[in-house]
């Protein structure tokens, strides 16, 4: 019975440093870094769109081209291009970041704290989607 | 010693919901940070941006 008690207290003792080491988030792969780097250079070609309006920051985090009309014609599949590359990379970056921490079943919530966070650092002038689906100028 | 068995059970079970839950402010932490860097947000380049509006008022 004594042995039986040390090897629960043990297994509680594990588990604590397991749960606490879970709140460190691992951020730090090469695929993620790789992830990064891209999503940073393509902002450059980005960063024009969104402030003319014709990008937008869906509620799911992820870019729309929602109005086309705002770019120049033989701009438009370019964009098109980029937006969907973007949004490629988007969803890659949160698979790698469940993955590194061993826990793929994370990728759905780690998209949804993501597109909040998208969201709430656009900058003044981008458009952002509310939760009833409306753009919003910020 | 029923109650110190039930005891340290509770504890591991406790443990385990702590373990499985997501980690919603250590994600959020890193989300920030990733998309500081994707938004070039960093302070230095924050910084430069009044510098510039900031001379000509200084002229008036």
């Amino acid at each position: 019975m004594k042995r039986f008690l040390q090897l629960i207290a043990a297994a509680a003792f594990a588990l604590a440093a397991f749960g606490a080491s879970a709140q460190n988030l691992e951020v730090n792969t090469p695929a993620v870094n790789a992830l990064k780097k891209s999503l940073a250079d393509r902002h450059g070609q980005l960063a024009g769109h969104y402030g003319s309006g014709a990008v937008g920051i869906g509620g799911d985090g992820m870019l729309v081209l929602r109005d086309a009309n705002a770019v120049p014609l033989p701009q438009r599949g370019a964009v098109t291009g980029l937006v969907s590359a973007e949004n490629n990379d988007r969803a890659a970056l949160y698979r790698e970041i469940a993955k590194a921490n061993g826990k793929p079943e994370w990728e759905g919530e780690i998209k949804n704290t993501f597109a909040q966070r998208w969201i709430s650092n656009a900058q003044g002038g981008w458009f952002v989607q509310n939760a009833q689906g409306a753009w919003v100028k910020k | 010693m029923l109650a110190a068995v039930s005891g340290a059970a509770l504890v591991a079970t406790g443990c385990v919901t702590i373990n499985i839950y997501f980690p919603a402010a250590a994600v959020e932490k890193a989300a920030d940070k990733i998309i500081e860097e994707v938004y070039q947000l960093k302070k230095g380049a924050e910084a430069a941006k009044p510098a510039v509006p900031a001379a000509p008022a200084d002229k008036k």
